[in-house]
């Protein structure tokens, strides 16, 4: 089991001082974030893609390629790469060279973003979002597969006789997620490739999740991938913690009433009881997070949302030694000895690799 | 089979509800001797759920159930007070909200009050191009409720006309069936081929 955090990148006003961070200092807080990750044990760091204020990520693999340079262990991923507006030739030049640079700590996670002027900025019509997710990932499973690609479809000019370089590291494309909060279409698209499912559940009931996640390792046993049991889920998660529950409840308040998506609206203890938004001790986020196991089978990867709605970065610094340090090592241990033998982890550069070679000497 | 009541009256007693549920009755009686379940839904309980999923995009546990429950019924009876010459901003909400598509096809019968008879074309010039948006099939009479009309006869004869026209409606179409596309998706082939 991974665990790790994803980051909107928002830069958004401290509502206890009124203190808004400038795009600088937020970028960097990412950059101090990611690092933290990796020194308090985490497995993974994925960042947003975004192209309108008060976003700062919108170029994923130059700051990917930066924090690569700087740890070791860490996976880079992201939340999401935007299948939909980007070119995926492009999308497949980007992270294989990341590929290299980090030695195989990328995958990523594609989603269809949430903003629709984005696809106008970009040359695209919204009208076509799913269109465009599933015509740009088949080109781009083709780019990192095969070295010579004629290609001919209806949102991108046709290539002929073209290679993506650098090739994938290894021979081996970076491993790759389906994000997506409510299209069925996304869980088939996983589904007919093997890749994994990314829930961004963070935000809505887990019924309603139970049944895309319940479609996604169906259908993933249709096509022959395994059974649904071993399809590759994520999950998201959102926490604030201190050493007493009401602690945790009284520092977060004013985040929760103010913060961009969901401020405003429901009070902070409707929302945790309708999402898995978890205020409260070590061991509280430790019994809910063990519950997502419940509800929605063994999974692969936990990423939980750490850094939003104006925390100040010390805090988020705190919040990361709570989680490594308390939390996530009682995670491994618990859902390690809950997990039954034929379910798999999730796939990294190495166990992919391995794979290759393996069926490459069963072929020869 | 069953039909859900949409009440947007705010007052407790509302005239509002007071002409859905006399539209409801008259529906059940045109459809007798069928079973039918009158199902009420009064917006004014449900009113911050509604603002709240203005906000978050997803609807809290009991909007949840109200939503689904008005899915999978056989006919919709909404009934709105008129205000500032429209229906009000929390039935228009509920409406909001509801998934796309999930209207398609489905009988409705609209209906309005007012404190005079001078806004019953909202019904006409708000209430039906909503339900034309939505894909759903409203029946000819609209019944507007004026303060005076509730001393007056004919109120009956339009309810009864409308309900007619509604039990009609139901009667002549098949019992609904929930569609679930998470149960029944799109093959990824077919996705492909664009």
């Amino acid at each position: 089991m991974q665990f790790g955090i994803f980051s909107v990148g928002d830069v958004t006003t401290d509502p206890t001082n009124g203190r808004t961070p400038t795009e600088a200092e937020r970028i960097k807080a990412m950059v101090t974030i990611a690092l933290k990750a990796e020194e308090v044990g985490l497995d993974v760091f994925a960042t947003g893609e975004h192209h309108n204020p008060p976003f700062v990520p919108s170029s994923p693999t130059t700051m990917l390629g930066y924090i690569a340079a700087r740890t070791e262990r860490l996976i880079l991923s992201t939340a999401t790469t935007l299948i939909t507006t980007n070119d995926p030739v492009k999308i497949a030049e980007d992270f294989a060279m990341l590929q290299h640079l980090s030695d195989g700590r990328v995958d990523l996670v594609m989603g269809r973003g949430n903003t629709g002027p984005v696809y106008p900025w970009f040359g695209q019509d919204i009208r076509q979002g799913i269109p465009l997710a599933v015509e740009n990932y088949h080109l781009l499973h083709r780019l990192w597969r095969e070295d010579v690609v004629d290609w001919e479809g209806k949102f991108r000019t046709p290539l002929q006789s073209f290679t993506a370089t650098p090739r994938p590291l290894d021979g081996v494309p970076p491993f790759v997620w389906h994000g997506s909060i409510r299209s069925p279409e996304i869980a088939e698209q996983a589904a007919y490739y093997g890749d994994g499912f990314f829930a961004n559940n963070i935000f809505w009931p887990k019924e309603h999740y139970q049944r895309l996640i319940g479609l996604y390792r169906q259908r993933f046993e249709h096509y022959g991938h395994g059974t649904a049991d071993q399809a590759i889920v994520g999950l998201g998660g959102q926490v604030f913690m201190r050493k007493n529950s009401q602690d945790a409840i009284r520092e977060f308040r004013p985040y929760f009433d103010n913060a961009p998506v969901y401020g405003h609206g429901p009070s902070l203890e409707e929302f945790m009881a309708e999402t898995p938004l978890t205020v409260g001790s070590p061991q509280e986020v430790i019994d809910r997070t063990l519950t997502f196991r419940d509800s929605f089978g063994d999974y692969q990867r936990q990423l939980f949302l750490m850094d939003h709605a104006g925390l100040p970065l010390k805090t988020v610094l705190e919040q990361l030694d709570i989680l490594g340090e308390e939390v996530v090592p009682v995670l491994r241990k618990e859902f390690a000895a809950l997990k039954p033998e034929h379910v798999p982890d999730a796939p990294t550069h190495a166990s992919l690799l391995a794979k290759a070679q393996e069926s490459q000497k069963v072929a020869s | 089979m069953r039909i859900a009541v949409i009440s947007a009256g705010m007052g407790k007693p509302s005239a509002t509800r007071l002409l859905a549920d006399r539209l409801a009755a008259a529906t059940s009686a045109a459809l007798a001797p069928a079973e039918v379940e009158i199902q009420i839904i009064e917006l004014r309980d449900l009113a911050r759920d509604l603002a709240d999923n203005l906000v978050t995009g997803f609807p809290g546990g009991r909007l949840r159930e109200v939503l689904q429950s008005v899915y999978e019924a056989d006919a919709l009876i909404a009934v709105s007070p008129i205000f500032s010459a429209s229906y009000s901003g929390l039935f228009k909400t509920f409406f909001d909200v509801l998934e796309p598509d999930s209207l398609t096809g489905k009988p409705v019968l609209i209906g309005a009050t007012g404190g005079t008879p001078r806004h019953s074309l909202a019904l006409e010039h708000a209430f039906r191009p909503l339900f034309a948006y939505l894909r759903a099939v409203v029946v000819p009479t609209s019944v507007y409720a004026a303060s005076q009309d509730w001393a007056d006869g004919e109120l009956a004869g339009r309810i009864d006309r409308a309900a007619g026209e509604l039990a009609a409606l139901v009667a002549a179409r098949p019992q609904a069936a929930p569609t679930d596309p998470y149960a029944d998706p799109i093959p990824f082939e077919d996705l492909l081929k664009g």
